[in-house]
């Protein structure tokens, strides 16, 4: 069999079907990698045909870590689908809470206090800021550099731990809820987030002093991969990746949410494309949270930390003995939780891996009728192939790293 | 040859030789969580020996993985096990599918389930995970305030400094 009719037979079996094959007229090769490689970052399967090391044909296939979230949520209250969605793109967690928060905010037609907004924008950022790491941590061992893999997650490390601080998990948190967050932060988080600054801003410096310059380093990602700014606009790309390809975009500028209008930061712009200018973009961006990071500490008001409307938010524990009225909207939100009047929304906001959306339904319930996550990683991932074909095999390890897509987003 | 920028980059590398170790000895060492962390359940009881717990479902209603089975059952005057009317006959939280979120322990109106931080939850077999009321059940009863979670309990041995600074 051709690889040509491998690929045929493939299209027509569905992806099911196994095939490798090699043809040695045309002298090209059909290649699955993945979906369970080191190198894929995570369950993501490419179907290659090579000629040689260099590769022709790329096709993603997906859905191998599927598990139905989305619809998952619709069996949920409105309360309680906050701790699926955080689930979908487990690195970016907080993205993923603050945009159904968000739409659920806006079909509720509710104010979150200023403080409950500074804490979401404080946690996001320090969120964008452990997921560039691990980012960082598998680009830098894609390439050779396993040191790179280590400092990244020691340093995401103490950003777990304050996260377990603040939230009690230190992934799938459930946090941010529509209204707020669930808990105000505890003591002691502000010297724990300077030291984070502190921390964070030196060991950005040794990042880059261990990669930026390398000679293997610059060898291996420049030229690579190159995404022009046409392909990354017709494909949909957003965030880091549309960044390095010279679109202009980042929603938390152009359409600020919670807090980031009164907040100054720069968005890195590059037009190489390459996976090189993925890799300083997303650098640049880490040292900008940290800048946003500052502000926010400074800026944090005190007051609320969620709408305390007792239709949406059970009543303060110690009410409980003293009130009828308490004791009534607690059961009521503990068994049914709120309803939410008729509507749909789309909210989008930045995460670390671009325009996260959620378009979310009401149909007047007490839960969501429908709850759909545009996630940024599946649409990037769809520039691996014009990224890929034409290059090495060991060119498409440096594209899917750069390209960072997190398969519990891509699948959901 | 890009000699220096190799150097510069070594240089780094061997800074980091010597810094602190940042991996544990685990199980010899053992990490301390924080005071918030939400590890494994444990039902309360009252100073006077009574069981918190009513009965009442709420956590089993507000718990968004199914993981909780309560059945409810009325106190009689010989068997009287909490204040009130009724009392938890059986009660089983399945660590197979509770997902930590704490949704429960918000829910629960008597503060009879709590969450503490013991995170080491492991078993040979399903049946093993499937904690029943005698496993969470305690016989020392529980002084926590759960208004506000913004101070951390005395006992805690929660160092600030553990984040970050002095690495
Ligand atoms: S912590 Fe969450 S998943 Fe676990 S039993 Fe409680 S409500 Fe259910
Ligand atoms: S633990 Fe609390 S919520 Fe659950 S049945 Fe007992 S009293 Fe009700």
């Amino acid at each position: 069999m051709t690889s040509a009719q491998a690929i045929d037979k493939l299209e027509r079996d569905g992806h099911g079907a196994y095939v490798e094959s090699y043809d040695p007229d045309a002298q090209r090769m059909t290649l699955n990698m993945g979906p369970v490689h080191p190198a894929t970052h995570g369950v993501l399967r490419l179907l290659l045909e090579l000629d040689g090391e260099t590769v022709m044909k790329c096709e993603p296939i997906i859905g191998y870590l599927h598990t139905g979230m989305e619809k998952e949520c619709e069996d949920q209250n409105w309360r309680q689908a906050v701790t699926i969605v955080t689930r979908m793109d487990y690195l970016a967690q907080f993205s993923n809470e603050l945009v159904y928060s968000r739409a659920v905010d806006r079909l509720l037609d509710i104010d979150v206090p200023p403080r409950g907004r500074y804490i979401r924008v404080l946690m996001s950022e320090l969120n964008r800021l452990s997921s560039h790491l691990v980012w960082y941590g598998t680009q830098g061992l894609d390439m050779g550099a396993m040191s790179a893999l280590f400092y990244g997650f020691r340093e995401r490390e103490v950003i777990q731990d304050f996260n377990e601080m603040v939230t009690g998990l230190r992934m799938n948190n459930g946090y941010i809820i529509p209204g707020g967050v669930w808990e105000d932060l505890p003591d002691g988080w502000e010297p724990a987030v300077e030291s984070i600054l502190a921390l964070m801003s030196r060991r950005i410096e040794e990042y880059e002093e261990l990669l930026t310059f390398n000679p293997v380093f610059l060898e291996r990602t420049r030229g690579v991969g190159v995404i022009s700014k046409e392909v990354a606009l017709a494909l949909g790309a957003s965030g880091p990746i549309a960044r390095a390809s010279g679109i202009d975009l980042d929603l938390r500028r152009d359409a600020p949410y919670e807090v980031y209008d009164k907040l100054t930061f720069d968005v890195p712009t590059l037009t190489e494309g390459d996976v090189y200018a993925r890799y300083q973009v997303r650098m640049i961006e880490m040292r900008e949270s940290l800048k946003i990071l500052r502000q926010v500490v400074d800026g944090m008001p005190g007051g609320d930390y969620k709408n305390m409307d007792p239709k949406l938010t059970p009543p303060p524990r110690s009410e409980l003995n003293r009130s009828m009225e308490a004791v009534i909207h607690h059961f009521k939100l503990m068994t049914q939780g709120y309803t939410v009047p008729e509507g749909e929304v789309y909210e989008a906001v930045e995460s670390p891996r671009g325009e996260l959306g959620c378009y979310t339904v009401s149909s007047g319930g007490t839960a969501p009728h429908r709850v759909h996550v545009r996630d940024p990683s599946f649409a990037n991932l769809q520039l691996l192939p014009p990224a890929a074909i034409g290059g090495l095999v060991a060119d498409l390890i440096a594209v899917i790293a750069s390209l960072d897509p997190i398969m519990g987003g891509v699948d959901r | 040859m890009a000699l220096p920028e190799i150097l510069t980059g070594m240089k780094v590398v061997i800074r980091n030789v010597f810094r602190r170790k940042e991996t544990r000895g685990y199980p010899e060492v053992r990490r301390q969580p924080f005071p918030r962390f939400r590890g494994r359940h444990v039902l309360d009881r009252h100073p006077d020996g009574l069981e918190k717990c009513i009965g009442c479902e709420l956590c089993a209603g507000a718990c968004p993985a199914d993981a909780i089975l309560v059945v409810g059952a009325e106190n009689t005057p010989e068997a009287r096990f909490s204040p009130g009317e009724r009392y938890a006959q059986i009660y089983q939280i399945n660590y197979l599918r509770c997902i930590f979120c704490g949704l429960c322990v918000e829910a629960c109106p008597t503060e009879a389930l709590l969450m503490t931080t013991e995170y080491e939850i492991s078993g040979s077999s399903r049946e093993d995970l499937i904690f029943s009321k005698d496993q969470l059940i305690i016989d020392t009863p529980i002084v926590r305030h759960w208004d506000t979670k913004k101070e951390y309990p005395p006992e805690s041995s929660f160092d600030i400094k553990q984040l970050g600074t002095k690495r």
